[in-house]
């Protein structure tokens, strides 16, 4: 992972330091709500409904184990003892007081943690997936690219007051754990025809009132010119994006306008101007970056070795191994899923002990390393193969073992109207309701992969436009009451979910995803076609059928 | 519920207070007759009218220091003069989320 | 509403003509956008400055053929969130060099010096006074920049850069 040096340490101090000041001024009654608010945001601090809510960023997704204990820290000493893994890698505390956010600042600071642009109109995380280096099959580990655009990103002073949020993700696999078709700038890592490293850009991508997917504006961008090129698309997005209403301020909204032809020819013009200054990338500034990013020391082990053979006698074990353990590029090592859905829990949050327990495990058993994916889950990226079967029991004593990655329990959701001020419903007992409706470990392995998406209201913080199974949380006359969709995915097949029949109340909700997943189990071909492809290929039609019959 | 954020004209269907939250800490509070605010829905100053609670508001929008993000929140009197929160999002305000904490799940292994 | 200039608040030697008002026959003048753009000659023919007001909605590309001949253009945040006089400042310094005086005008507030001088701005119509007196104080709250803009400021790739080549060198 990156190692900061004096020079980054120093911006995040210098940020803390200046926002102790505006906190400051705005108890002294200096600032106005009006003109802090747009500064708070930019340090990721929202006003929610029972407090302020403090998003971190983890950028990329990767934390040390230093880190994640200071995350711990700043749960217990600051808020009520625990943290949400949200759907952009980073962290959220729900009863922060604004008085004492500049010391949690400080805290996180002296471990290199910041939340700087977590919120407001300007660029936010820049994500990747949660097996970034560690997957087979990458092209190079694509958290070199996105630490270079976080540093081009921060505190940028052009692109600080955009017409609205800005969110990159970028991707080195074929099989896209990142979900760049869902974001404002999508990057796919791969190789030209002549072996060169670059990107293909997509843009405009995005969810929420006016859900669209990505278009690619150009299909090769070297490397070195990756940074001129997003100033290009900036620069054209800033100029021109809306500013008269902020439900067509996205840039998805002016790419869908002008049409991604027009728009490429806008952003290309700019480009042309100014691709040969001062952003372009020499190799060996990219080197230095690249240097920066600690890999393990890796030893030779075999690959399966007697600790993994013994433990294979062990029922419990085997079904954490065949459901939470991915293969890993590096001979005799694994990446380890972390699943924060435990039955009736809330999902993707987790107690400072678990945090605590977690950087322990990951000094004793992945060098320290800890990543965070988009799903609400977390990982360990370097297990030694070896280690699992130990991991595995000190994971399960932490309640950090159910073994139900990517299966229907595995719900992602937002925190929903139980915290959130824009919400119109609940999400979070939907999820938990459900995860006990799907508690029997038999049963989920028997329905194979399914991702429920949850968002309680329409800015789709829960991706539910993308779920298999996507649930939209609305409010009629004063009841709660949910949409349903199906076949929406989020990957390099990414499409939206169609909706499958009139909104149903909160009660009825766990029973009609049980009754889609029973229609899935009597449609489906062979046990092996996993629902998404079932909806895709008979449709909507008979799942509507099926669960609207006695509706 | 609709988030409030999205209020423009003020019609009131009922009696109603006016809540935001605290700037230094976040707390929920409710503004009181006494031109002051009080973390004690009991003692939020109740408005039956649309002049009224536009009034309210205004007054309480102008404490810019001491509170943030003020809106009109409906409530329920009951006979014996209790107020109880209105709907079910001033209802999480009040009492909390509506979940338990995070659940550490149930090791596999008893 | 002060002025700062050269980090510091200064009058303003410049009078801020209003739409449809006659031009005053000498004396430094700043004109709206349309003004210049209708008749050109009218406005520049004189011997005194000449300044521009120039909206945030309007491409400063029209505005080119005439840089070298003003002394002020004046961009405008008529929120301070609204971003649009960023993007035409850095154009206007670096894309087309110009190097009279870049004045920041509308909702200018005290956390946004940082990012209107890297921009290029160089003059302020700051909107409280508090903030104008404390703007030499604020704009020393960075000292890392990771972005390079035309103000010259060595951005952090290149600090390390250069770092990098003095350790190699011996030094």
């Amino acid at each position: 992972m990156y190692a900061y040096d004096e020079i980054d340490r120093t911006l995040v101090n210098e940020r803390v330091a200046e926002f102790r000041d505006q906190v400051k001024r705005r108890l002294s009654g200096e600032l106005t709500e009006d003109e802090f608010k747009m500064l708070r945001l930019q340090n990721g601090v929202y006003l929610q409904l029972h407090a302020y809510m403090f998003r971190v960023a983890i950028p990329y997704g990767t934390l040390s184990s230093q880190q994640l204990r200071r995350l711990a820290h700043v749960a217990r000493r600051y808020d009520r003892g625990y943290g949400h893994f949200t759907t952009r890698q980073n962290i959220q505390f729900n009863w922060i007081k604004l008085a004492e956010l500049p010391d949690a600042l400080a805290d996180l600071a002296d471990v290199g943690i910041h939340a700087m642009q977590t919120s407001g109109n300007n660029t936010r995380n820049v994500t990747s997936d949660q097996w970034a280096g560690v997957a087979p099959g990458e092209i190079e580990d694509p958290r070199i690219w996105a630490e270079i655009l976080r540093q081009y990103t921060t505190l940028h002073p052009e692109f600080s007051f955009l017409p609205r949020k800005f969110k990159f993700a970028i991707t080195a696999s074929a099989n896209d754990r990142a979900a760049i078709k869902i974001h404002d700038i999508g990057l796919r890592l791969h190789k030209n025809a002549e072996g060169e490293t670059g990107f293909e850009v997509l843009v405009g991508g995005g969810l929420g009132r006016t859900p669209f997917l990505a278009k690619t504006i150009r299909p090769f961008v070297h490397g070195s010119d990756l940074l001129s090129y997003v100033e290009a698309i900036m620069r054209v997005y800033n100029q021109y994006g809306r500013r008269d209403n902020i439900y067509k301020a996205r840039i998805k909204i002016l790419v869908h306008e002008l049409g991604i032809e027009k728009f490429a020819h806008e952003v290309e013009e700019e480009w042309q101007q100014m691709r040969e200054g001062a952003l372009k990338l020499d190799d060996d500034v990219v080197e230095d970056i690249r240097s920066r990013f600690f890999y393990p020391a890796y030893e030779k082990l075999p690959h399966m070795p007697d600790e993994l053979r013994k433990a294979a006698h062990d029922p419990q074990f085997e079904a954490w191994r065949k459901n939470s353990v991915s293969p890993h590029k590096v001979q005799g090592y694994a990446i380890a899923t972390i699943s924060l859905k435990p039955v009736g829990g809330p999902p993707g949050d987790a107690t400072a002990e678990q945090m605590d327990a977690l950087a322990d495990l990951a000094d004793k058993y992945s060098f320290g390393e800890i990543r965070v994916g988009h799903e609400q889950n977390l990982a360990l990226p370097h297990v030694a193969k070896r280690d699992l079967p130990a991991l595995w029991k000190a994971l399960d004593k932490a309640g950090l073992a159910t073994p139900n990655v990517n299966l229907v329990s595995d719900i992602i959701a937002c925190p929903g109207l139980d915290y959130c001020s824009l919400a119109n419903a609940r999400s979070i007992p939907i999820a938990q309701e459900l995860t006990r409706r799907f508690a029997n470990l038999d049963t989920a392995n028997l329905i194979g992969r399914l991702h429920i998406n949850i968002s309680g209201c329409i800015n789709a913080c829960g991706h539910h436009h993308v779920g298999h199974i996507g649930i939209l949380g609305v409010e009629k006359n004063g009841e709660e009451v949910y949409q349903i969709t199906i076949g929406g995915r989020a990957d390099e097949n990414a499409a939206l979910g169609a909706l499958i029949g009139p909104a149903v109340p909160y009660a009825e909700v766990a029973d009609v995803v049980e009754d889609i997943v029973e229609a899935y189990l009597a449609l489906r071909e062979r046990p092996e076609e996993l629902f998404i492809d079932t909806v895709k290929r008979l449709g909507v039609e008979p799942f509507r059928e099926r669960v609207y019959a006695t509706r | 519920m609709t988030s409030p954020l999205e209020q423009k004209k003020i019609k009131i269907a009922g009696p109603s207070v006016v809540t935001a939250n605290r700037t230094w800490d976040g707390a929920v509070i409710y503004r009181t007759a006494a031109k002051d605010w009080s973390t004690d829905l009991s003692d939020a100053a109740i408005v039956r009218a649309n002049d009224e609670a536009r009034a309210l508001l205004a007054e309480s929008v102008a404490d810019d220091l001491g509170a943030i993000g003020a809106y009109i929140a409906p409530v329920d009197v009951k006979d014996d003069g209790r107020i109880e929160p209105g709907n079910l999002r001033e209802l999480i305000r009040r009492s909390g989320v509506t979940i338990g904490p995070p659940a550490i799940g149930l090791p596999v292994q008893a | 509403m002060p002025l700062v200039k050269g980090g510091k608040i200064t009058d303003d030697v410049f009078v801020h003509v209003a739409d449809g008002a006659a031009l005053p026959d000498d004396g430094a003048i700043l004109v709206p956008a349309a003004r210049l753009l209708e008749n050109p000659a009218s406005v520049l023919d004189r011997k005194d400055k000449i300044g521009v007001i120039w909206p945030n909605n309007r491409d400063v590309d029209d505005l080119v053929p005439y840089l070298d001949r003003l002394a002020v253009v004046a961009l405008v945040f008529p929120i301070f969130r609204d971003g649009r006089a960023y993007s035409q400042a850095r154009l206007l310094r670096e894309r087309f060099s110009y190097r009279g005086e870049l004045r920041a005008t509308g909702q200018v507030l005290r956390d946004q010096f940082v990012f209107m001088l890297r921009a290029g701005f160089d003059s302020f119509e700051v909107k409280k006074q508090s903030d104008a007196e404390a703007f030499a104080q604020t704009v020393k709250r960075y000292s890392v920049f990771y972005q390079p803009t035309g103000d010259g400021r060595l951005t952090a790739l290149h600090r390390r850069m250069q770092l990098r080549h003095s350790e190699s060198a011996g030094l």
